[in-house]
């Protein structure tokens, strides 16, 4: 494990315990864009480039800006009186730690069955974005339509539900 | 820094714990669009998963696990835009305690 490792991770790790303890919802948002580009770069550390940079434009790009859209153009931004946290946050904590403390355990557990663990570095797969769109045409061809009525149907119905919401005459 | 540590396993380490915190947020956070937000965290975790099982499986020629990753994220996003378009009403419904939802 590099130091660069260790700096994206601890950059990831932040920006996803701000986005979820700060107050203020922006500043949330915000430090979910952090996160989401820390992930990135993971991709990138981890050879992936086509999904470094599919992830930086999707989720920097469009996710982290529909999230700020969506804060401020509902009253969301506003800091509620009576806290941000629900009516029992130990709960879900605690739900949380256990979860975390099984995959952990399940992880380091395993370890030494998991590939790579011989100690000799894995050579970096060498993908083109060709080889992957080629991929995309022939062998996935059909996950590929299939994402493409899923956007379609999201996007209609989420202006679907958007409109209602707008006549407002229920 | 423990040496024992192989690459892959700092790699799930890190997605366990995106993984929770995104789980934390989404049980705990009253706003809805922050139970969004951890409910994004928990997809990016298992993206960060398939990225790094691709990277250090047997047959990363094979491109499945980066376009399982690929198509989860295009999945997200699509989940994103239908979230943050039902979520305008959340706050209302609190406000004017009628509890009716759409």
């Amino acid at each position: 494990m590099s130091v660069v490792f260790y700096l994206i991770a601890g950059l990831t790790v932040a920006g996803a315990l701000a986005a979820v303890l700060l107050k203020n919802t922006v500043h949330c948002a915000l430090a979910l864009t952090v996160a989401f580009a820390g992930l990135a770069l993971m991709f990138l550390e981890l050879d992936a480039q086509f999904a470094g940079f599919a992830q930086i434009l999707i989720y920097i790009g469009a996710v982290a800006i529909l999230v700020v859209f969506a804060i401020l153009l509902t009253r969301g931004s506003e800091t509620p009186k009576d806290g941000v946290f629900g009516a029992k946050p130990l709960f879900g904590l605690v739900t949380a730690a256990g979860i975390f403390a099984v995959l952990g355990w399940a992880v380091l557990h395993s370890a030494q069955a998991l590939p790579g663990a011989g100690g000799s570095p894995t050579p970096a797969p060498t993908v083109t974005v060709m080889q992957i769109g080629n991929a995309l045409m022939d062998r996935y061809v059909l996950p590929l339509e299939i994402v493409a009525l899923l956007l379609t149907a999201a996007l209609i119905g989420a202006v679907i539900v958007a409109m209602h919401e707008k006549a407002g005459a229920r | 820094m423990s040496p024992h540590l192989n690459p892959l396993t700092g790699y799930l380490l890190v997605a366990a714990l995106l993984f929770a915190i995104g789980l934390a947020g989404a049980l705990t956070r009253r706003n809805a669009i922050l139970v969004l937000i951890g409910i994004e965290l928990m997809l990016n975790a298992a993206n960060l998963n398939l990225i790094a099982f691709w990277r250090y499986g047997p047959h990363p020629e094979a491109l499945t696990g980066m376009m399982f990753a690929i198509f989860s994220i295009a999945v997200a996003a699509a989940e994103a835009a239908v979230g943050l378009g039902l979520e305008d009403d959340g706050p209302r419904c609190d406000e004017q305690d009628e509890g009716v939802t759409s």
